[in-house]
């Protein structure tokens, strides 16, 4: 019963317009000269650019295509807007930092595309099967951009360690979309939703049904227990990839994970909440005391981003314990926020330069403030920002997760996310510390720099202004979020 | 009530200053940053005058949305209780920038900066309205504190500053859940004086008790929790220890006042026992480590840590005495414990040495000198004429009528500090001085005299005439006084053994001789 429209290919021009992006950049490489590759970096931002208009558009379109395989909605825009934001920062840190550590392959953007429309694909499918290869394209670009420092041997440990794990929970998610096939007879969100409606909960199918799709995304989620790979692979790929990953795929996993849980299995809510609530304590605990031991920054931000996925899962909990939405629409909230701290903390890290390596360990901060006091500025802010201390973003991202938590009826869980938030500060300040309260050693030779150019200035104060003013004034993100809820069935 | 905004003025010209010192040349920073916050004083100044004394609500009240979707709002207020402090935060703020001419070294810019900020957050906390913007400026000031420790403190300033940091983050993040709940129990609003007049259950309000003590408590420091003031005291320079001991200590007892006491009447009562045996405890112990120090700060830390003693006694006092007292004795601690600090970094800058035996004997090398340090160290102890007199004869007044057996003990604490201060000022100001030393120790100049004389000056005006501040907080006052005790009579049998004593406060401070609350009813009588 596939019905094909073609007006539905106008609906989804902004993906046909990456693809075609993708393609173009794949070709042009070979033949390109070395000087005029900065040409693609110029094709990918304008692209994103026409596309961010066009999804904005979309905002108040609410459409089906496809027989239901995709479905334009405000939810959908909503992550996309945020997914062409952060890999337009992406591609601009990239810039600086590929040159810097003398990756020359054109191909990345291409990647990097290509990755962006598995996200973009993961977030508007309304079929279990759409999504999975939504999933499959975002992972398979990443794995080889993770792998992209072939000459580092930790690089390479990385991407096979991503692909490995990333394969085996990509047919875990695969087993459980089965399973539900099974026990509902069909793929998509909606029937399975109605399929469900009229089932006893406790349907043992069902329940493996679940908790398998649960597994599988805790691993696209890197929630514990499901996050083994994330410090390692965080820490082996080229930092441009990982800011890419700890955000903008993380964000598109949760899009694609909450409008599965809501839509279709929005029925099963009193289950799966109660395994979220497990999931969500245990991704608080073990992230942030296991961050507090980290020596290495990428390793620590990696242990962070796992934490910061166990604050947002306190808003999907909470959803559990409620008729409204306010939950889903705090965790839309925090994920955007989270995206600036993070990536703006990353790009530092990025671009902080020592004997012509990155200075990845805390170490190598020291002093940061006397010789960079902007990029010491900027990196305090974010930091505060991550430890959630207001007037800064992260701020506000707790606040509404945790007024989700109290309006649940939750108000423990609530206080122990905060109590491990104090732990978190440790982590977050002794980087402050490092960089403003030690001296610099005195061999200047080894003493790390920072490269700054002019696409770097351009990610950081785009970065810093999102901490700083979602930080004092967050009204039009949040009508966005809510509006974003709003579509959500 | 005027239209025109001055609380918003108060907080945000410190910030926009902050970004001034930002952007000045490296000449004009001190300049920049001492015209900031003299000019936020000279703005201050006239609500003094402006503020009607016979009223106990909010005041120059200025209200505006800030997130509709939480309903979450810009409201800021000041009313008898806040007004003193906010006075106090202006006076020594600009006392602070000149303490701090010469004594800092590096990143002059940035440390200006900073107490800018701090001024700006602090005032915040004295103003706000709304309990999420209370929260956002209680928890604001954390960072910029967290590295004036840090970066300009002594020796184990990191060990300090993170100690400082994390102590009162986690006390303050349980804070935040209690006033999440109180959103939900009170009518979706995040209003203090709406929140102010709900009533919550008994066992409600006993877990936001216990939550607002942890954040309010570490802030004071009571008893248990004031592990990281003398650390704190210690390592941060003298702006720093200033900021710390005048302003930040009141924000905790501020904290009881504004939203413990009225918000959670019945829990208040009910944890009176506790919080009274806890204040006599930091009274005594406090007053006990200060006798054992050598360190001049250390000294002075844990002496604060005695006098605060004192404040939260006053308050859980309930009646008119007490909480006066207490707030007076806000502003006393503020007003003389800034200038022993004061006169600790300037010996500091002198000596290098924050030892009371590397600085003995001053009075023959620095005359001026010992003579504030005596002043202060007098008004610290209680002399009668200087404002602490006040201040802790009325907490001591209120206290009687609550248990004579708590006065007594508290009166030791009294006696003990005469014992430590003057045992401090013999050694400091008439010992004989070490002749090495003679040559560092010039007498203080023209610019520590202006930032010690303001001080003495306030010492002696609320010594002698601590009317003018007594009138104004008292209709503030009794309104707190009200929510604990409402005068309907059905609620006395609530607490039945606290009764005797409340509803009648003015028959029973009749017959305990004159007090100070006598006097300021006629004095509200006789203004127009």
């Amino acid at each position: 019963m596939m019905t094909f429209s073609p007006t539905d290919l106008f609906l989804i021009l902004p993906e046909l317009l990456i693809v075609t992006a993708a393609c173009i950049i794949l070709v042009l490489d070979p033949v390109l000269r070395a000087s005029d590759k900065d040409g693609l970096v110029w094709l990918s931002l304008g692209t994103l650019a026409v596309c961010m208009g066009l999804t904005a558009s979309q905002m108040n379109t609410s459409a089906a295509i496809f027989s239901g395989l995709v479905v334009i909605d405000a939810y959908g825009a909503f992550w996309k807007l945020l997914l062409y934001f952060v890999t337009g920062l992406t591609i601009l840190l990239s810039h600086s930092y590929l040159k810097e550590e003398r990756l020359y392959f054109g191909e990345y953007y291409g990647f990097v595309l290509l990755s962006l429309l598995g996200m973009m694909v993961m977030v508007s499918s309304s079929d279990l099967l759409t999504l999975y290869l939504g999933t499959e394209l975002m992972s398979l670009s990443l794995y080889v951009m993770v792998g992209l420092k072939r000459s580092e041997p930790r690089s390479l440990e990385a991407s096979a360690k991503y692909f490995v794990l990333g394969a085996f929970s990509s047919g875990i998610l695969l087993y459980g979309i089965s399973l539900l096939y099974g026990a509902t007879g069909s793929t998509r969100l909606p029937e399975i939703a109605a399929a469900i409606s009229g089932r006893n909960l406790d349907d043992p199918l069902l329940l493996f049904a679940t908790i398998l799709l649960t597994v599988g995304f805790g691993f696209k989620l890197a929630v514990v227990p499901f996050h083994m790979w994330t410090p390692d692979v965080y820490q082996g790929a080229p930092t441009s990839v990982t800011a890419f990953m700890a955000v903008a795929s993380k964000a598109a996993s949760f899009g694609a994970f909450l409008r599965v849980f809501m839509e279709g299995l929005g029925g099963l809510k009193a289950n799966w909440s109660a395994m979220f609530l497990l999931l969500c304590l245990a991704t608080l605990i073990l992230g942030n005391i296991l961050a507090l031991v980290q020596t290495n920054v990428k390793r620590m931000l990696a242990y962070s981003s796992i934490a910061h996925a166990g604050y947002a899962l306190i808003g999907v909990v909470a959803t559990g314990h409620m008729e409204n939405s306010s939950g889903i629409a705090s965790v839309l909230l925090y994920l955007s926020l989270y995206a600036f701290m993070t990536f703006g903390a990353f790009a530092i890290v990025a671009m902080l330069r020592k004997g012509g390596i990155e200075g990845v360990n805390i170490e190598d901060f020291t002093g940061l403030a006397k010789r960079h006091p902007v990029a010491a500025l900027l990196m305090l802010i974010f930091m505060v920002s991550l430890a959630g201390i207001p007037p800064t973003a992260g701020f506000i991202g707790k606040l509404y997760v945790f007024m989700s938590a109290v309006e649940a009826g939750l108000p423990w869980l609530a206080a122990v996310a905060l109590i491990f938030a104090v732990i978190s500060a440790y982590y977050y300040l002794r980087l402050v510390m490092v960089m403003y309260m030690r001296e610099p050693s005195d061999l200047s030779s080894t003493s790390p720099r920072m490269v700054m150019s002019p696409a770097l200035s351009i990610v950081l104060a785009c970065a810093v202004a999102g901490v700083v003013i979602f930080g004092i004034y967050p009204n039009p993100l949040v009508n966005f979020a809510m509006q974003a809820v709003s579509a959500l069935k | 009530m005027t239209g025109f905004p001055w609380l918003t003025l108060l907080v945000l010209l410190p910030l926009a200053g902050a970004i001034a010192v930002f952007s000045v040349n490296e000449r004009s920073i001190k300049v920049t940053a001492l015209a900031v916050a003299v000019a936020n004083l000279l703005i201050s100044l006239p609500l003094w005058w402006l503020f009607d004394a016979s009223s106990g609500e909010m005041q120059f009240v200025e209200s505006a949305r800030w997130i509709p979707s939480l309903s979450i709002n810009y409201r800021l207020g000041l009313d008898g209780i806040s007004l003193p402090l906010v006075l106090m935060t202006t006076v020594l703020m600009p006392l602070c920038i000149l303490i701090s001419w010469h004594s800092i070294e590096i990143r002059m810019r940035s440390f200006m900066a900073m107490l800018l900020i701090m001024e700006s957050a602090m005032i915040g906390v004295f103003t706000a309205l709304d309990f999420v913007l209370f929260y956002v400026f209680w928890e604001a000031m954390l960072i910029p504190m967290y590295l004036l420790i840090g970066i300009w403190g002594g020796p184990n300033r990191l060990y300090a500053a993170i100690k400082f940091l994390l102590y009162t983050l986690a006390g303050s993040v349980l804070l935040l859940v209690a006033i999440l709940v109180l959103y939900f129990q009170g009518g979706h609003t995040f209003d203090i004086l709406q929140l102010s007049q709900g009533t919550y259950s008994h066992s409600l309000q006993f877990w936001l008790f216990l939550a607002f003590f942890a954040a309010f408590a570490v802030k004071v420091p009571m008893f248990p929790f004031h592990t990281w003031l003398p650390d704190a005291h210690v390592e941060a320079p003298t702006a720093g220890s200033v900021i710390l001991a005048s302003v930040l200590l009141k924000m905790g007892t501020y904290g009881f006042l504004r939203f413990s006491l009225p918000m959670l009447p019945d829990a208040s009562q009910a944890f009176t026992p506790l919080m009274v045996a806890l204040s006599i405890v930091a009274i005594i112990y406090g007053a006990y480590m200060a006798l054992a120090q050598s360190d001049l700060k250390k000294l002075i830390a844990y002496s604060s840590v005695s006098h605060m003693g004192f404040v939260t006694l006053g308050l859980f006092m309930f009646n008119i005495q007490g909480i006066e007292g207490a707030v007076m004795q806000m502003v006393n601690h503020g007003i003389t414990t800034g200038g022993l600090f004061l006169c600790v970094g300037m010996i500091y800058e002198r000596t290098h040495s924050r030892q009371i035996a590397d600085n003995i004997g001053l009075t023959k090398p620095m005359p001026r000198y010992a003579t504030f340090l005596v002043i202060f160290s007098l008004s610290s102890l209680g002399l009668p004429g200087t404002n602490s007199f006040v201040g802790e004869f009325m907490v001591l007044a209120g206290a009687f009528l609550w248990s004579k057996i708590a006065t007594a003990f508290a009166l030791l604490g009294i006696i003990l500090a005469a014992a430590y201060l003057l045992w401090m000022v013999q050694r400091v100001a008439f010992g004989v001085p070490d002749p090495h030393m003679l040559p560092k120790l010039r007498d203080v100049n023209l610019r520590e005299m202006i930032t010690v004389v303001p001080l003495v000056v306030l010492i002696f005006v609320i010594g002698i005439f601590p009317n003018p501040i007594l009138t104004r907080m008292h209709p503030s006052v009794e309104k707190v006084i009200a929510r604990v005790f409402p005068p309907a009579a059905e609620h006395a049998s609530v607490m039945p053994r606290m009764t005797p004593f409340t509803p009648s406060v003015e028959r029973i401070t009749s017959q305990t001789g004159p007090t100070f609350s006598q006097e300021t009813q006629t004095a509200s009588e006789g203004r127009p």
